[in-house]
């Protein structure tokens, strides 16, 4: 499985209130959050986001609130994958339950820039920036979670353990 | 080696002897609990499970709090799809507006949470009954989900930071200041993953409100859970709200600690974080004369007697500065009620502030009490993100309720001192 696309850059502790603010958290319809995803910080965000793009931020991205609202919108506004130094406890473990695709990989978080072109292929962690010509050693996920990813999200690995 | 508090009710609800750092286990949950947010979507979720059985109808707690009494038809919707599941499935604790309070003050209250007991939330402040020493943090709606059908939850069980408390905290310290003062010192990503284990002889000095408010904002540092010993405080606090049997457990000897850090608590001051993170601490000694717009004091860090007292002891025979609004909102209806029974409700309203019934409201910028572009606040709550509190161009400052109310009566960011208390 790889992903490809344009890059969208942001800094360390974006926080899930400006991914997707509170006052929008009144609907759990993932294209209507997809409308005011990154709202806060990048207004222009959802006109230049097109489905494949890749996001890339520094260290505790996610952080703040629980809300799963937050991993929802950034794959319902067609990111494909996020790449981040390291990501905040409760939105890595969302990601992975909702089947949005992150990596850590602190090399790819400082080098990559906004508007890069970026490959990343998830059987091996390898994240290559097509516009730079670099390539990095992202973290592969532990087997456990791997399966979670692979039946595409908890509900789904539920689903298909109890009916083993 | 021998195991951290957190690491030994793990492994006791995984059914192992000994877990280590960084192991992926499977626990089984002592409760569930969702709010008018997150619980919908857990509900959806779930209904793709196919399966119509919540794990235990006992162990689920729904609580209506964030957009409640509802501001809108949407939260509506959101609440009626709350209301139904919990009638569909029999949910003994779903508390409808009118019982209910803020779902981390109100858990504890309703004695829902004991020693030893291993609970997920959807809502990253479910940390906040590490007070009681459980094991409690925030999940997502899909953890949610699967923890109402199997009872059950995946972690990765988390290393140690070790804080221990010496020292008593003077006049106008609390654990807000406390909690602030560590956040301000080991960075919002300080104990990302991790545990945060509070020890110390300067325990006994905290109050279980105080406790409850440090172990809540374990989440601002990024920690997984914060964890108390369990007390004489605790037990009692314990006995006056739960039937429920509890189990105390103890930190080895030779646990392992990443890091350990000496907490002087008698020199620790009033602490405020400034925006847009909690990790921008400053003491009061050395804020400049900021001028406010309004001042909020309650929520699930601050909302509960002790910090409505706190608040009334400043403002008692004092006025609001002009220009200021002053918003206070007790996290549920028992504190309440009782803060209407000690006269603190008469105190706030002659000072010239609005009492408002609990929820959630003004700390997550939903309603009751939303920033306008520019406007700065002084606030109890617990977040200062980029537009938390309304507009993106508001301004938010943590604070304790002490000095939130002195702000209140000088209209500027501001201690008790100042005001001769
Ligand atoms: S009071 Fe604020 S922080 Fe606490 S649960 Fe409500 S929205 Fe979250």
């Amino acid at each position: 499985m790889k992903a490809k696309g344009t890059v969208h850059r942001y800094g360390d502790n974006v926080d899930t209130d400006v991914i997707i603010p509170a006052r929008y958290l009144i609907t759990s319809d993932p294209r209507e959050l997809a409308k005011n995803c990154m709202i806060d910080i990048d207004k222009d965000f959802v006109n230049r986001v097109k489905p494949g793009d890749i996001m890339v931020a520094g260290k505790n991205f996610g952080c703040g609130s629980s809300r799963e609202h937050a991993p929802i919108a950034i794959k319902a506004s067609g990111i494909s994958c996020v790449i981040a130094e390291n990501f905040a406890r409760i939105f890595y473990r969302n990601a992975i339950n909702i089947g949005l695709p992150i990596i850590e990989c602190p090399e790819a978080s400082r080098d990559i820039e906004a508007g890069d072109e970026v490959e990343i292929d998830f059987d091996t962690g390898i994240i290559t920036n097509l516009t730079k010509n670099a390539r990095y050693q992202g973290q592969a996920f532990p087997e456990f979670m791997q399966r979670i990813i692979k039946a595409e999200g908890l509900i789904n690995y539920i689903k298909q353990n109890k009916k083993a | 080696m021998g195991m951290t508090m957190t690491q030994k009710i793990l492994a006791a609800h995984a059914g192992l002897s000994k877990v280590s750092a960084g192991q992926l286990i499977e626990a089984n949950l002592d409760l569930v609990l969702g709010n008018d947010v997150t619980a919908p979507v857990a509900i959806k979720e779930m209904a793709k499970l196919d399966t119509d059985e919540v794990f235990d109808k006992d162990k689920i707690a729904l609580v209506p709090d964030h957009f409640t009494p509802n501001k809108d038809i949407k939260s509506a919707e959101n609440c009626r799809c709350m209301r139904d599941f919990a009638k569909k499935h029999d949910i003994t604790h779903y508390f409808e507006v009118g019982e209910m309070g803020i779902e981390h003050a109100l858990l504890p209250e309703k004695g829902l949470v004991v020693a030893g007991d291993v609970v997920i939330g959807a809502d990253s402040h479910t940390c906040t009954y590490g007070a009681l020493g459980a094991f409690s943090t925030g999940v997502g709606s899909t953890d949610m989900a699967a923890g109402m059908a199997t009872g059950k939850a995946w972690f990765k069980v988390p290393s140690a930071l070790r804080f221990v408390f010496t020292g008593k905290p003077s006049r106008w310290v609390s654990g807000k200041d406390i909690i602030l003062h560590i956040i301000g010192m080991i960075g919002v990503d300080g104990a990302r993953y991790k545990s945060m284990e509070f020890a110390g002889d300067g325990i006994r000095h905290l109050s279980m409100d105080d406790r409850f408010t440090i172990a809540n904002m374990a989440i601002e540092a990024g920690a997984k859970n914060g964890i108390f010993p369990v007390d004489e405080l605790t037990i009692e606090y314990m006995k006056e709200h739960s039937a429920k049997p509890y189990t105390v457990y103890e930190a080895d000897e030779d646990a392992e600690y990443e890091e350990t850090y000496e907490i002087d608590l008698s020199k620790i001051r009033p602490t405020v974080a400034f925006p847009h993170l909690p990790e921008n601490t400053h003491t009061i000694d050395e804020i400049p004369d900021i001028k406010i717009d309004q001042v909020v004091i309650g929520s699930c860090t601050n909302g509960r007697l002790n910090d409505l007292r706190a608040a009334a002891r400043v403002l008692e025979g004092r006025k609001v500065a002009k220009g200021v609004r002053v918003i206070i909102f007790p996290a549920t209806q028992d504190i309440y009620l009782k803060a209407l029974e000690e006269g603190l409700i008469a105190t706030f309203i002659k000072a010239g502030a609005v009492v408002s019934t609990p929820t959630c409201g003004p700390c997550l910028g939903g309603h009751m009490g939303v920033l306008a572009a520019g406007e700065k606040a002084v606030s109890t709550t617990n977040r200062n993100f980029v537009g938390r509190m309304g507009h993106v161009d508001s301004e938010v400052y943590l604070a304790s309720p002490a000095v939130a109310a002195a702000s209140a009566v000088t209209g500027k960011i501001s201690g008790p001192e100042e005001l001769g208390l």
